[in-house]
């Protein structure tokens, strides 16, 4: 166990090295000058610009910079400055992170419920009423696209049923502590402003984990050792609790893992379409803006958050699954 | 009374495809203590019956009528929990792939302890205690230590050592064994049929045994029951059957059977393959595939009736006794003339 999670660390690291240099060989790759960027565009100085390749360090080779980045990063545990706003990276990830997370965090608490509950019970009663209204469900959540989806529900919650008690705010986000003064604040307005995104976020994925729950379900119930649990004489709620889903849901520790390690770099589509300050807008401006320094920081965020939620995943699995061994 | 009765038992499920009839018209009598085999291909309705019996077929598109009378009680009208009451306590079932028939995820101890409490109120402690003593009776080493174990930590034969052990766990009346040995190796099989055989005296149970293996039957079987397409061809007690066969699916299926002794070329085996329970065809079920086919056959089905020769051997089959006792004996001498 020690030993296989040395070996994953060591992995980790390598992971990180490549995907960090992959970001950075992109970025010098475009045919776009940073430092004209940084100075205003078309109407950059050249005495800014030369400030700006200084300042930046833009005038050594790529894999210098590269150098000085990992040196910056392993030494001062800093991920730089922004190449435009000169904020610290570490602070404008630390400002984002948490919105991403709350969003994606109380997305998959939401997708996994409504996976759960629509998967198990069209497995239960295949062809039934409810099994082909969920599927319905499901075809319709995996084709609506989040923008979409985002457009339509701040449409009718913000603004038809605006009159009404559910009417809901379509933008921004509420800090659960330390909210900016004159902005709403506590977790009753951050769960406040978080309904419609969470709604937005979750459609895709309750679907496609209804559809994957009601397929694992239905295959694990034509299981040989539960029809020896039946021959024991074992209730259907017992049989159902302690053999079908123990053993169905198994690939779902697998995909919730990844899937909220992955959204966690950025949920793009619904941060853009509620304004929420998260990594998915942050990097999206900075990619805009060509702030390497920024992008990179969110770069560095998300590949950790993969890595850390894969690795979760696998202690958990070993956990779960007796077969499976961390050697 | 006998332990179990069955009358008249049909059997169908509904497909896409039309309506299946996997078991048609089948009776028997278990007694307590005693064995009883069912032998046929593969598809012949052998398990259907036995799953009938024990309310385990798909709720949804199957339909059974007859009877099925456990101690007199219809077991196919009885209530969901009175059906779960008998299932695993009265009556208990090993199946034929013990790789699969153990859940993954939870140790031995655990699902023998399952397997316990869902009959009885006893303590953590005396199920416990219970469970290994079963471990022992069924050879499996170090079953203390074992009880902590997973499934995949057991080799095939051991896995349904344990599943003999939960089948039995209860004290059962009757165990049904749907091809307990089909998924093992030869020399296992042996061991585990001789163990079947220890514990039915220890533990005095009935017991049903599923098998398309004659050998399987002559050694364990006090009756045999012989099904093909869904319907019984032949019953009778199993000196009765291997000294005076009386139906040709019978004299083929004995024909085929591997022997040491006989100086044969090669077996003989059954031509064609079993008919489709969708459209079986008219008259004798085993017509199209029968050496002996005569127009009869062809058209109207034989009853199962009492043989002439003896009145508590049934079987089906148009043929004239002469032609019956002619063919048994000449199956009879090949495995005499190579004994011998």
């Amino acid at each position: 166990m020690f030993r296989y999670l040395v070996r994953r660390l060591l992995w980790a690291v390598l992971l990180f090295i490549v995907v960090t240099f992959v970001t950075f060989v992109i970025f010098f790759m475009a045919p776009v000058a940073p430092e004209r960027l940084v100075c205003g565009g078309d109407q950059a100085k050249p005495q800014c610009m030369r400030a700006a390749i200084k300042r930046l360090g833009l005038n050594h080779p790529v894999y210098y910079q590269y150098g000085l980045f990992l040196k910056r990063l392993v030494l001062e545990r800093s991920l730089g400055h922004s190449f435009t706003t000169r904020q610290d990276v570490n602070h404008i990830v630390g400002q984002a992170a948490p919105v991403t997370a709350s969003l994606v965090l109380g997305g998959a608490i939401l997708w996994l419920g409504i996976g759960l509950l629509v998967g198990i019970f069209s497995a239960l009663r295949p062809r039934s009423l409810l099994d082909r209204a969920g599927m319905v469900f499901v075809l319709i959540g995996v084709s609506a696209h989040p923008v979409w989806i985002g457009l339509i529900f701040s449409y009718f919650f913000g603004y038809k049923l605006r009159n009404f008690p559910i009417h809901t705010p379509i933008a921004g986000y509420a800090h659960i502590f330390n909210a900016p003064p004159g902005q709403p604040g506590g977790v009753a307005q951050w769960a406040y402003h978080l309904i419609l995104p969470w709604c937005t976020f979750a459609i895709l994925f309750a679907a496609l984990y209804a559809r994957m729950i009601r397929a694992n379900v239905m295959e694990t119930m034509n299981e040989d050792f539960v029809r020896t649990a039946r021959a024991k004489g074992a209730p259907e709620g017992r049989v159902l609790r302690s053999h079908v889903l123990r053993n169905a849901l198994l690939p779902v520790v697998t995909m919730l893992g990844m899937d909220i390690g992955l959204a966690l770099g950025g949920a793009i589509f619904t941060e853009t379409v509620y304004n929420l300050p998260g990594l998915g807008n942050t990097a999206i401006l900075a990619v805009s803006n060509y702030d390497l320094a920024v992008v990179q920081g969110v770069v560095i965020f998300a590949t950790l958050s993969i890595i850390v939620f894969n690795l979760l995943v696998d202690v958990l699995y070993a956990w779960v699954d007796p077969r499976i061994r961390l050697t | 009374m006998s332990l179990l009765e069955v009358k008249d038992l049909h059997t169908s499920f509904r497909t896409d495809d039309g309506i299946v009839r996997a078991v048609e018209g089948v009776s028997f009598e278990v007694e307590k203590g005693q064995t009883l085999g069912i032998v046929g291909e593969s598809g012949s309705g052998k398990s259907v019956t036995c799953l009938t019996i024990m309310g385990l077929n798909p709720s949804r598109n199957t339909i059974s009528t007859g009877e099925a009378l456990w101690k007199g009680k219809n077991l196919l009208t009885a209530k969901p929990r009175e059906l779960r009451e008998i299932r695993g306590s009265e009556i208990s079932m090993i199946f034929q792939d013990p790789m699969t028939s153990l859940n993954p995820v939870h140790t031995i101890g655990r699902q023998l302890i399952e397997a316990i409490q869902l009959h009885r109120d006893l303590t953590k402690r005396a199920a416990h205690a219970r469970a290994r003593e079963l471990l022992k009776a069924v050879g499996i080493p170090k079953a203390d230590a074992r009880m902590d174990d997973y499934p995949h930590q057991f080799s095939g034969g051991m896995r349904q050592r344990v599943m003999i052990a939960m089948a039995l766990i209860n004290d059962p009346d009757l165990l049904i064994a749907d091809e307990p040995t089909t998924a093992l190796d030869v020399t296992t099989q042996a061991q585990i049929l001789t163990l079947m055989k220890r514990l039915q005296e220890e533990f005095g149970s009935a017991v049903l045994i599923i098998t398309h293996d004659l050998g399987v039957v002559a050694e364990t079987a006090d009756d045999v029951l012989v099904m093909y397409a869904a319907k019984v061809v032949e019953q009778a007690s199993v000196d009765d059957l291997f000294n005076r066969p009386q139906h040709p699916y019978t004299w083929g299926l004995m024909g085929s059977l591997p022997r040491l002794e006989a100086d044969l070329e090669r077996l003989t085996q059954i031509p064609g393959q079993p008919p489709s329970l969708l459209r079986p065809p008219a008259g004798c079920r085993f017509h199209p595939r029968c050496p002996h086919v005569m127009e009869v056959c062809k058209t109207t089905v034989p009853p199962l009736a009492p043989s002439e020769r003896d009145p508590a051997h049934l079987q089906a089959c148009h043929l004239d006794q002469e032609t019956k006792d002619r063919e048994a004996a000449k199956l009879l001498e090949i495995t005499m003339a190579g004994a011998g």
